[in-house]
């Protein structure tokens, strides 16, 4: 492993503020995700994929952009571990470097319909982008 | 009573009804919403306690009504959310609170003390649903609806507090009280796809499906929903049953429907 994985993992660690380490790989919080099926990794596998320090493939994964903030694996991990923060924080190491972004605003106008509120496109944007 | 409102962007634009019924029932129950001055849009979603930035328009908004000395009442489920995970991040977490502060360089600090109630909440344990069925001038008999809750109200539980995020009964309640039927689905909690419905419509797609399908399974004949892109994400999806605000069935069963609608 890269000694700078390492350090990214750890960056993520303490900017999410989740301890991995609490984690007893039950699978529940995958089990609940809606996004399940169309994640590569799944928030069990954020978990300890960064505890290892095995970031790359979750920096580069667009799992990132389908978790929806639904906080069901937060509510139903029965050890309290809150995978969708670690999801975030490694979702914000990506966007962060520089040129890094999911979504344009010239790639909204195709997306839109006549009744999408303005809620999708607002938590779209803030999740897709810095 | 007054309370501070915070309407939110997509109340006034593709939600501009659920305003308008939320704002009139209000006054029926003797509250009036007053909104807030120059609010800002919540975001939608609510990220890390590491972008601070991002919480900004929340803490305006609830600075506002603190020195108005009033509760901060939404009705858009999302607005609701960001709204509450911000105000607890700037009670418990003090390191967020204090950039926060540092960042806004206003004469006096929030620290969050700010009540925040979603509407239903406000209905409940302000107004009371004692009061609400008495204020019934229409009841919704046999009418079959399931509340659907979606995410947002519910979790995470540990901050919202809205009720039992895995049988909750708020929505039920308030809906008996009106004098309808109600349709209680295991799915009311569970996502309908949410703002991902904009890359991956088909996504949205079946999550939705799943949801209402089971309602409709279960002998319901709409859906009741607080949240803009619930109803969306629900609407588009499902040809079987409709799904409605809240507020339009409460101002129905208050007898200000007809006028709202012309409003
Ligand atoms: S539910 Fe919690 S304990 Fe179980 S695998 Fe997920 S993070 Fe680990
Ligand atoms: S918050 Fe994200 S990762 Fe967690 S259950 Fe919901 S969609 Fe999945």
């Amino acid at each position: 492993m890269h000694n700078d994985s390492r350090k990214i993992a750890d960056e993520i660690i303490l900017r999410s503020g989740v301890n991995p380490r609490r984690c007893m790989k039950c699978g529940k919080c995958s089990g609940t995700c809606p996004a399940y099926e169309e994640m590569e990794y799944h928030p069990h596998e954020f978990v300890y994929m960064v505890e290892s320090g095995e970031v790359e493939p979750l920096l580069n994964s667009k799992s990132l952009y389908m978790c929806l903030s639904c906080f069901a694996c937060v509510d139903r991990c029965p050890r309290g571990v809150e995978p969708a923060k670690l999801v975030e924080a490694v979702r914000n190491a990506y966007l962060r470097q520089q040129d890094n972004k999911h979504m344009n605003a010239d790639d909204v106008p195709a997306k839109l319909d006549d009744d999408l509120p303005q809620q999708a496109i607002v938590s779209a944007f803030r999740k897709y982008r810095k | 009573m007054k309370v501070s409102y915070f309407p939110g962007c997509t109340l006034k634009n593709k939600a501009k009804i659920l305003d308008v019924y939320a704002r009139r029932c209000a006054e029926v129950l003797g509250v009036t919403l007053e909104e807030i001055d120059n609010w800002q849009c919540c975001g939608g979603v609510f990220t890390s306690k590491d972008e601070p930035g991002s919480k900004l328009s929340s803490v305006r908004a609830l600075k506002f009504a603190f020195e108005k000395s009033q509760p901060l009442v939404s009705v858009c489920s999302a607005c609701h959310n960001v709204l509450k995970q911000t105000n607890h991040l700037m009670q418990s977490d003090e390191a967020f609170c204090t950039k926060v502060n540092r960042y806004m360089a206003e004469d006096s600090a929030y620290d969050g003390s700010t009540q925040v109630y979603h509407y239903l909440e406000l209905l409940r344990d302000v107004v009371g649903f004692d009061k609400i069925r008495e204020a019934v001038v229409n009841p919704l008999k046999g009418r079959k609806i399931a509340p659907y809750y979606g995410c947002l109200l519910l979790r995470p539980s540990s901050v919202m507090q809205m009720d039992d995020p895995e049988n909750p009964t708020i929505f039920e309640d308030l809906l008996r009280a009106l004098g309808a039927e109600v349709v209680v689905s295991s799915m009311r909690n569970e996502c309908c796809g949410g703002y991902v419905t904009m890359e991956k419509p088909e996504f949205a797609k079946k999550k939705s499906l799943d949801i209402t399908s089971n309602m409709q399974a279960m002998g319901a004949d709409m859906i009741a929903t607080a949240c803009p892109l619930c109803k969306y994400n629900l609407d588009k999806n499902s040809d079987a049953i409709p799904t409605v605000y809240f507020t339009e069935l409460l101002a129905e069963a208050l007898g200000v429907k007809e006028e709202c609608d012309n409003a």
